[in-house]
């Protein structure tokens, strides 16, 4: 196919009226670039003009109008590549003639110094737009050799069970996997549940023996019990997985990266690359390499994770106050054992236990907080218990010590229900003291609801410990990834395999594996079959992309992806390392594997890559490259002080739509500033920074998203990598000779709009008082 | 069930409501593959979260997520956005629904530019209601900065003169006065109802003196209060004099677990005051802050770590306690009686500013459809995923937080999907 560009300015919503659009014609054709102009190109008029251009061939297509924020429906036509070049919030809106006047006659007829700003701003924008337009090609999806639709689901607890039917009812294939003997998990060792349906106010029989049913009959769904995953290699839509027995050892048990510690000596210097690998291949000996591929493995398209939780460990000093170690002092999880067994005894002597006290929350006086990883599932689990203490004894009493009762939502009937048995003693409480007389327990509660000081007596003490997610002790996932065999940064969520995103919860930094139920939150069963359901609709949706060639969630439906030119590769290992999704796997040399079906389109390979040989299709180190070079930077030769010349390399999820919204309320920007929209600040290669100074470019600025532990970026890292690089570009820019002042990042949330002109002003005024690039003009 | 695997099956999807659970839910069947409608009964997406400043925990803006989201629609082609159109009737059974649905007219075309000018040319003015009526809109407006569509919208009770005035300022021929309500039916294969919550209604809360004295709002009103583009640009002030609060007060569960208002609790409650602290200590480093409560919900290892931070500051302080009086007291302030539920004892403060935490009530509850929905007694709408065919998901089904929210919205995608493949 023939590329044909065409330029066309649309001259409405005060565009004709600021600017002189001949002159910006002129600049487009100067370059042999066709040039026409509507007065209203999203109009019907408008559209069927452009439909004519495209009709005449014109396949390239830029539109020199509004936002692409908006009237994004109108300007879509098939086959073809449209670019917006934002003239209207970018430039007239945000720049007004009170503040950049047009010169007049005589200014421009006399010796002075004389532009138009705002002019010189639209033309740079409009040359900007017509290089992108050559550099930029229209994509092709990728396809994956090989397709499978099946699902992969790890833990055949409530949840996993849950995923299963949910996506088998799809009409998708479903393996669940189950170290166990037997299908079921916690949900099948209880006597009774809290309710998962209204009304919520009476516990339930297990709903667990009816879906392990429904799992039996469904011709969709294979179980593999006393069985683990050992190995999950390849990306989403032809994962290889191996599967083994629990605690067996075998040739495609999954490689184990070198931890960080074991990449130093014993005086903290960096081991070199050869040394690692020895490390990494004694830690590794005798397991298969991560690229190769089980012969006997099975395909998969995506994985969903319910792995679900153990019991809290309640021993130690921290909980000796509450008689912990005591055979009689027993968690929920113990109380629930004996409870599915039968009537509620003792463990140290088999008496029946009829006066029983359930701890809510460990700490006293101050300390207010729940067991850790509680959730409102041990409140609601103590309310349970404290009822099977009434169903066993008539005369049987339950008190239940609280900090915060914790049953939000419906789930406050369940408590109301509880409140109803008089057996059932509720109080807030600090519980001081558990000590033991013979074989009975007085407790010792302080600030309660019914005095400041209290003290029962008890046969068993239940302390409502958490549920530790199973990720805290094993990777589970034991993925064939160079950055490792499970989740990242899970360590930010205390082991939780949590999405940071409280819009987009199921998005983890690994596409194509979700996570569902206790691995991810502390959950009642309720709440777990529920978001089981959500997992398998995000695994089919991904399974569906990757048949569609597209990626999936942020950029979902983007057609590109990274290519690699290989040649000119030095095995620098830095894209492996620093992509967020862990896309990239490498061979013994380093060379890198790219998988794109793992990848989220952000780019940061792209911005990593030193020998630039990273890009995609509509997005390249060139195509940047090219538009900051395509801006005029005036010099002395031009004017006795030539305006500054400043490039914003702007992530185009938050700090460009907030730029927008700026320009909207007629906020102002400096018009020495041209701003680039860019994939996520991770794909911004330093090398668009050093040829922009080296250009005679006065100053770079980088607005990203918030990062650190509560992180805004959409894709996790980049804003954190764009400010580790652009750190180091402080002894770059003194090796050129340059004030390392002249490039900066700043962290802007959408909602600070109104920041913006700030941000962006003092740094225009900062640059100003650097004074002009010493290498303008070369 | 379908033997062809390979495919998405045919059919399509309504998404009743465009806040965050319907635009969820839309997002992640369209990308699935399937054809979805969402319709929206007010002019822009976005729902109640386009009000919120900020999410707890992590105090992000909940419009980083919704102009993905926006972002998601413009570039997928399956998905039909419709505002300002209501549901009126469904007929029909699973895997084949009629729906009739009702349009309000919004007096300007797809040809708006969102230029701006008409609301230049209007000079009367309307309660603006993203604000709960704190301060006035032009009565054509844009609905807030963020609107998608990005269009505006000409109120019904505009004047005929500023109407006329609005066309005559518009060069794109984007406003017409003649259009009408109007209905429409579509065929669709199964229903989302994600039609959300509104706030309790304060006022009925008669011992908590909302509407009668001026310096009582809602946690609602605090939101759009500390949000840059509310009614003071981001400014907490008390509403009668403009005046920085420096004593602060919540009153928690105001008609939540209250048998006579809402007998549930409404979750987000109390995260939302722990937040607001947040809010009002960004702007007041010494400000006092006292949170009356029943329990302190704030489950989970995030939620716990917030409050645990928040209990740190020496000026927040947290009452046992339900508030039981209210008075305006002659400089404006509030006195505000409360009990404390473990001493037993009863406590008066005046505060400068009391905030009501009220609760949500599903939309549903007073705007029932014509639909083969079950309802529980609060007006939640109860699932049978048996039948299938039509869901509720996020706060039309219960009471719940963004995120859990989100998490039944993207489960309730997969099961409209499974009514389409069961056909």
């Amino acid at each position: 196919m023939t590329k044909k560009i065409g330029m066309y300015i649309c001259t409405g919503c005060g565009i004709g009226d600021v600017l002189k659009v001949d002159d910006m014609v002129a600049v487009v054709e100067d370059e042999g670039t066709t040039c026409k102009t509507h007065e209203c190109l999203c109009s019907d008029a408008g559209v069927d003009f452009l439909k004519a251009e495209v009709a005449e061939g014109t396949n390239f297509l830029g539109i020199a109008a509004c936002s692409r924020r908006v009237n994004f429906d109108i300007f879509k036509f098939e086959n073809t590549m449209v670019d917006r070049i934002n003239l209207r919030e970018g430039v007239v809106w945000s720049h007004s003639r009170e503040k950049y006047p047009v010169p007049t006659q005589e200014q421009i007829d006399s010796d002075d110094d004389s532009f138009d700003e705002i002019q010189m701003l639209a033309e740079d924008y409009l040359r900007m737009g017509m290089v992108k337009l050559e550099k930029i090609e229209i994509p092709e999806g990728y396809k994956t050799e090989s397709l499978s639709k099946k699902i992969l689901v790890l833990g055949g607890g409530v949840t996993g069970i849950s995923s299963a039917l949910d996506a088998a009812a799809a009409g998708y294939d479903v393996t669940i996997v189950e170290k166990e003997d037997a299908i079921g998990g916690y949900a099948a060792k209880l006597r009774k549940q809290m309710p998962v349906v209204e009304p919520f106010d009476a516990l339930v029989n297990p709903v667990i023996d009816e879906k392990i049913k429904a799992v039996e009959e469904a011709s969709n769904i294979t179980v593999k019990t006393g069985t683990v995953v050992a190995r999950i290699a390849g990306q989403p839509g032809e994962f290889t997985v191996t599967f083994k027995k629990p605690g067996e050892t075998v040739p495609f048990d999954c490689p184990l990266p070198v931890p960080e510690e074991q990449k130093v000596d014993a005086d903290g210097n960096e081991l070199d690359v050869e040394a690692v690998q020895e490390i990494y291949n004694q830690i590794n000996d005798g397991r298969e390499d991560l690229l190769s591929l089980d012969p006997d493995g099975e395909l998969y398209g995506a994985v969903i994770l319910a792995a679900g939780w153990r019991p809290a460990d309640l021993d130690g000093e921290e909980y000796a106050h509450l008689g912990a170690g005591d055979a009689d002092v027993i968690s929920n999880a113990q109380f629930e054992e004996i409870a599915a067994k039968g009537k509620i005894t003792r463990p140290s002597d088999g008496k029946e236990a009829k006066n029983v006290v359930f701890v809510q929350s460990p700490g006293k006086g101050d300390d207010d907080s729940d067991f850790g990883y509680a959730g409102s599932v041990t409140s609601m689990v103590s309310l349970k218990q404290a009822k099977y203490v009434r169903e066993d004894y008539e005369d049987g009493k339950a008190y239940v010590f609280y900090q915060h009762m914790r049953t939000p939502g419906l789930q406050e009937y369940f408590y109301k229900g509880i409140q109803q048995d008089n057996g059932i003693f509720l109080s807030k409480g600090d519980v001081v003291g558990v000590t033991k007389n013979g074989s009975e327990f007085t407790v010792d509660a302080e600030n309660t609801l019914l005095g400041e000081k209290l003290q029962v007596k008890a046969d068993l003490v239940v302390l409502a410990g958490g549920m530790v997610p199973a990720t805290v002790d094993d990777p589970i996932l034991n993925l064939a990834y160079r950055q490792g065999p499970g989740f990242r940064d899970n360590d930010i969520y205390d082991g939780y395999a949590d999405s940071n995103f409280i819009c987009f919860p199921y998005e983890t930094q690994r596409t194509g594996i979700y996570a569902a139920g206790c691995v991810r939150r502390s959950m009642t069963m309720e709440e777990s079959i529920e978001d089981a359901t959500g997992a398998a609709l995000k695994a089919i949706q991904c399974i569906e992309s990757v048949d569609r060639g597209v990626a999936v969630h942020p950029r979902s439906g983007d057609m590109t992806y990274p290519d690699f030119f290989f040649q000119r590769c030095t095995q620098c290992k830095r894209c492996t390392e620093e992509c967020p999704f862990g896309a990239l796997d490498d061979d013994e040399k380093g060379t890198p594997k790219p998988n794109p079906a793992r990848c989220r389109r952000c780019g940061t390979c792209m911005g990593a890559c030193p020998e630039r040989i990273v890009g995609f299709a509509d997005y390249t180190i060139d195509s940047i490259g090219s538009m900051i070079k395509s801006v005029w930077v005036p010099s002395e030769d031009d004017y006795y002080e030539p305006p500054m010349r400043i490039i914003a390399l702007v992530c185009e999820n938050d700090a460009y739509p907030a730029l927008d919204i700026a320009a909207m309320n007629r906020l102002e920007f400096s018009a020495d500033v041209r701003f680039i929209p860019v994939r996520c600040l991770g794909s911004v290669n330093v090398i668009w920074i050093k040829d922009a100074l080296s250009t005679g470019v006065d100053g770079i600025m980088l607005l990203g998203c918030n990062h650190g532990d509560d992180y805004q970026c959409h894709f996790v890292k980049g804003s954190e990598i764009a400010e580790v690089r652009t750190r180091k570009m402080g002894e770059t820019l003194q090796s050129m000779a340059l004030e390392p002042e002249r490039v900066a990042m700043h962290q802007v949330a959408i909602d600070e709009y109104d920041k913006l002109p700030e941000i962006v002003n003092t740094f225009a005024d900062t640059v100003t008082e650097l004074g002009p690039n010493p290498f303008k003009g070369f | 069930m379908t033997t062809d695997k390979a495919n998405p099956a045919v059919g399509s999807i309504l998404v009743v409501g465009g806040g965050i659970s319907g635009l969820t839910t839309t997002l992640e069947a369209a990308e699935v593959g399937y054809e979805v409608y969402v319709v929206e009964k007010n002019p822009n997406l976005g729902g109640r979260v386009s009000q919120l400043n900020q999410y707890f925990p992590k105090l992000c803006p909940p419009t980083c997520g919704l102009e993905i989201n926006y972002r998601r629609i413009k570039d997928n082609p399956k998905i039909k956005v419709m505002t300002l159109t209501e549901v009126e009737k469904v007929e029909g059974e699973p895997g084949n629904y009629e729906v009739t649905l009702k349009l309000t007219p919004r007096f300007v075309n797809e040809k708006c530019t969102a230029c701006g000018e008409c609301a230049k040319a209007c000079s009367g003015e309307i309660d603006n209601e993203f604000n709960f009526g704190m301060d006035k809109t032009k009565a054509a407006y844009l609905p807030n900065d963020m609107a998608f569509p990005m269009r505006y919208v000409l109120s019904a009770d505009i004047s005929a003169e500023d109407g006329k005035k609005c066309e005559e300022a518009c060069k794109y021929g984007a406003i017409d006065l003649s259009m009408e309500a109007k209905t429409m039916t579509i065929n669709v294969g199964a229903v989302v109802w994600a039609t959300g919550w509104k706030p309790y209604d304060a006022t009925k809360i008669d011992n908590l003196g909302f509407g009668q004295h001026k310096n009582i709002v809602t946690n609602m009103m605090l939101e759009r209060l500390a949000a840059t583009n509310g009614p003071t640009k981001g400014q907490i002030v008390r509403p009668s004099d403009g005046k920085a609060p420096a004593t602060i007060a919540f009153a928690q569960c105001a008609g939540s677990r209250d048998e006579n208002h809402l007998p549930y609790c409404s979750y987000i409650c109390c995260m939302a005051s722990l937040k607001h602290a947040t809010y009002l200590r960004a702007q007041y480093p010494d400000a006092k802050i006292t949170i009356y409560y029943i329990d302190l919900r704030a489950p989970g290892q995030k939620y716990e770590k917030f409050y645990k931070k928040l209990k740190e500051d020496e000026n927040v302080f947290f009452v046992k306690g339900k508030v039981a009086e209210v008075s305006e007291e002659a400089n404006g302030n509030i006195g505000v009686v409360a009990e404390d539920a473990v001493s037993g004892e009863k406590s008066t403060q005046s505060v400068d500013m009391l905030v009501l935490a009220t609760g949500m009530e599903p939309s549903l509850k007073t705007d029932k459809p014509s639909a083969d929905l079950n309802y529980n007694e609060d007006g939640f709408v109860v699932n049978d995923f048996s039948k299938g065919g039509l869901f509720a998901a996020g706060c039309a089904n219960k009471p719940a937080d963004v995120v859990t929210s989100n998490q039944n919205a993207t489960g309730m995608a997969l099961k409209a999907i499974q009514t389409l493949v069961r056909r």
